[in-house]
């Protein structure tokens, strides 16, 4: 039997904590109103957590923020694998007023502020909020027909510029 | 559960750092816990929001939300981060002694 001795060893335990997030930047590249509040909530919750919180919202999300849709961005009923009606019945004439109109009451009862409020908020808190160029050029708006929340018009590239070091959240 | 001194008084804290008794809260113990996250010295608007905090989870038997904070205690959301840049969400509940706030907004 051979028996080995091994220097004794001082095992150092990782006592550090795991770094906390400082930065977050998130992508917004959908248009209905289920989709558009995991974007805002989390970064209003990262700023009230004293986290940085950037926004680009690209495609669809522009919707979001859109002076003409912010105020009528609708639930999908079609195409939306989590509602829980037939996609037959969900296409039906009225279905998407509906369930809109749901989920507007179900925010109101919990006191979730519409999604007008959640951008001023989110603005008063130091978050930034932009808009993508090039899906500003596809859906031919001008900055004009933004809310005024808005930072600015940047590019995809701009917007990885300004999320340096952050954690990046695409939905 | 940890328990601090803060400016000779004995208070029991989570490992967040948020008081477990608020009733071991006092206005020393504020500035202690202000000290420590930076904010110092605590202003008379700090203070409204410290008040309204505590009377507001007095009355309401849990913490008030940020938006809760700007709409009734007369400090705006735009102030509210000015006061508390590391986080008003947290800082105010915790400079007041009181749990986390639940709510998201």
């Amino acid at each position: 039997m051979i028996t080995e001795t091994y220097p004794e060893k001082k095992v150092e335990i990782a006592a550090e904590a795991p770094k906390p997030i400082t930065k977050l930047a998130i992508i917004c590249s959908k248009g209905s109103l289920d989709m558009a509040y995991p974007g805002l909530i989390l970064a209003n919750a990262a700023r009230m957590s004293g986290i940085d919180a950037t926004l680009f919202f690209t495609f669809w999300g522009l919707d979001v923020i859109t002076e003409k849709k912010v105020d009528h961005l609708h639930v999908a009923t079609v195409g939306n694998p989590s509602m829980p009606i037939p996609t037959m019945v969900g296409g039906l004439p009225g279905m998407e007023t509906l369930a809109t109109g749901m989920m507007k009451k179900q925010m109101e009862e919990l006191d979730i502020p519409g999604v007008r409020e959640m951008l001023e908020i989110l603005h008063d808190s130091g978050a930034e909020l932009y808009a993508c160029r090039m899906a500003m050029d596809m859906f031919k708006l001008d900055p004009k027909d933004l809310v005024p929340q808005v930072d600015a018009v940047i590019s995809a590239m701009d917007f990885f510029d300004k999320a340096a070091g952050a954690q990046v959240l695409f939905i | 559960m940890t328990t601090l001194i803060y400016e000779g008084h004995k208070v029991d804290v989570n490992p967040e750092g948020f008081l477990l008794d608020t009733a071991q809260w006092s206005p020393a113990v504020a500035e202690a816990i202000a000290e420590e996250v930076g904010i110092t010295p605590l202003t008379e608007r700090h203070w409204k929001v410290i008040t309204f905090c505590r009377e507001d989870a007095a009355r309401e038997g849990q913490s008030p939300g940020l938006r809760r904070i700007a709409k009734l205690s007369g400090v705006d959301m735009k102030e509210l981060y000015q006061l508390f840049p590391k986080g008003p969400g947290k800082l105010a509940a915790r400079i007041a002694g009181l749990p986390k706030p639940t709510s998201c907004v």
